[in-house]
């Protein structure tokens, strides 16, 4: 996954936690760098017609925006519940996120293959928690 | 499309060969599933791709395994795979569908080690295996990995 789809992924993120724009701020802080950089970003988006921009009202991704930013999610969900699964790793949070730069989309179709990953993913990805809500579920579930 | 994010840590490191190895893992029972469920014994050339994938990812993976066993990390046992696989494994796939699937495999490989190069080079990190011989081994298994995909594209284009 490349920096674009970082981005993407967190607009998408921001958008649905707020239903509606995205704040340069929130960006910023979701993806842990400055508001300069955040907005330099957002400004290649804009002109790669990925989302719309308008000050002091927010960012939403356009309809092509938020096609990639889904694939970017899955991607993502795909590394998590990976970590989880197969290599039954406890901080997965933080290394999908340290992966996710790393494992590009094909190499995460083949490690979908021998996952368990439901068919309304990434739909049920909870953001505040940063997992996939059916993953959360089953992880209380197989501790108790 | 992948970013060149540099690999930042021996445990990181560990990490990534651990995916390598379930990669060469998910190829090495594919490729047993696909000569069990297509009766590849009735075409010589699809046999010999197969045996040749399942025992070329064995190979990667013990020479993966020598590099995380360097680092101190644990391997991910062949057996284990080979039951996520077999659960998933949907079986009416037809000759062309196993080449292509070991096509998926071939370049899925190739692309993970081209990344995962990139990605030790950009990297300034002193790892604790020595960085010519872990760049050596992972040049290797990537040209052997180009290697299978002009085999398989080959066998494909000879069925057209």
């Amino acid at each position: 996954m490349n920096t674009q789809a970082q981005y993407l992924k967190a607009i998408y993120l921001t958008q649905e936690q707020v239903d509606g724009p995205a704040s340069t701020g929130d960006i910023a802080e979701l993806l842990d760098v400055s508001p300069a950089s955040a907005n330099e970003m957002i400004g290649k988006l804009e002109e790669r017609g990925l989302l719309d921009h308008e000050k002091y009202k927010g960012v939403d991704l356009t309809d092509e925006g938020i096609q990639q930013a889904r694939d970017a999610l899955q991607n993502y969900c795909i590394i998590e519940r990976f970590l989880v699964e197969v290599l039954e790793v406890e901080d997965f949070r933080t290394e999908a996120k340290q992966l996710e730069g790393v494992i590009d989309e094909t190499v995460a179709e083949r490690l979908d293959t021998i996952i368990d990953r439901e068919p309304q993913c990434p739909d049920c990805f909870n953001a505040e928690d940063d997992v996939c809500g059916l993953l959360e579920v089953e992880a209380e579930v197989s501790s108790d | 499309m992948s970013l060149t994010q540099p690999v930042g840590s021996d445990h990181q490191l560990a990490r990534l060969l651990q995916i390598g190895i379930v990669l060469e893992e998910v190829v090495e029972a594919r490729a047993a599933k696909h000569a069990e469920e297509t009766d590849a014994s009735l075409d010589p050339a699809l046999r010999d791709l197969l045996d040749h994938a399942a025992s070329e990812s064995a190979d990667h993976r013990s020479r993966l395994e020598t590099l995380v066993d360097d680092l101190e990390a644990e391997t991910v046992p062949f057996e284990e795979i080979q039951m996520l696989v077999e659960a998933q494994y949907e079986a009416d796939e037809d000759f062309d569908g196993v080449l292509y699937d070991q096509l998926c495999n071939e370049e899925t490989a190739y692309k993970f080690y081209d990344d995962l190069i990139a990605s030790i080079e950009a990297s300034d990190t002193a790892f604790s295996v020595d960085r010519e011989r872990l760049l050596d081994v992972l040049r290797t298994i990537r040209e052997e990995e180009a290697d299978g995909v002009e085999e398989v594209t080959d066998l494909m284009e000879e069925r057209q």
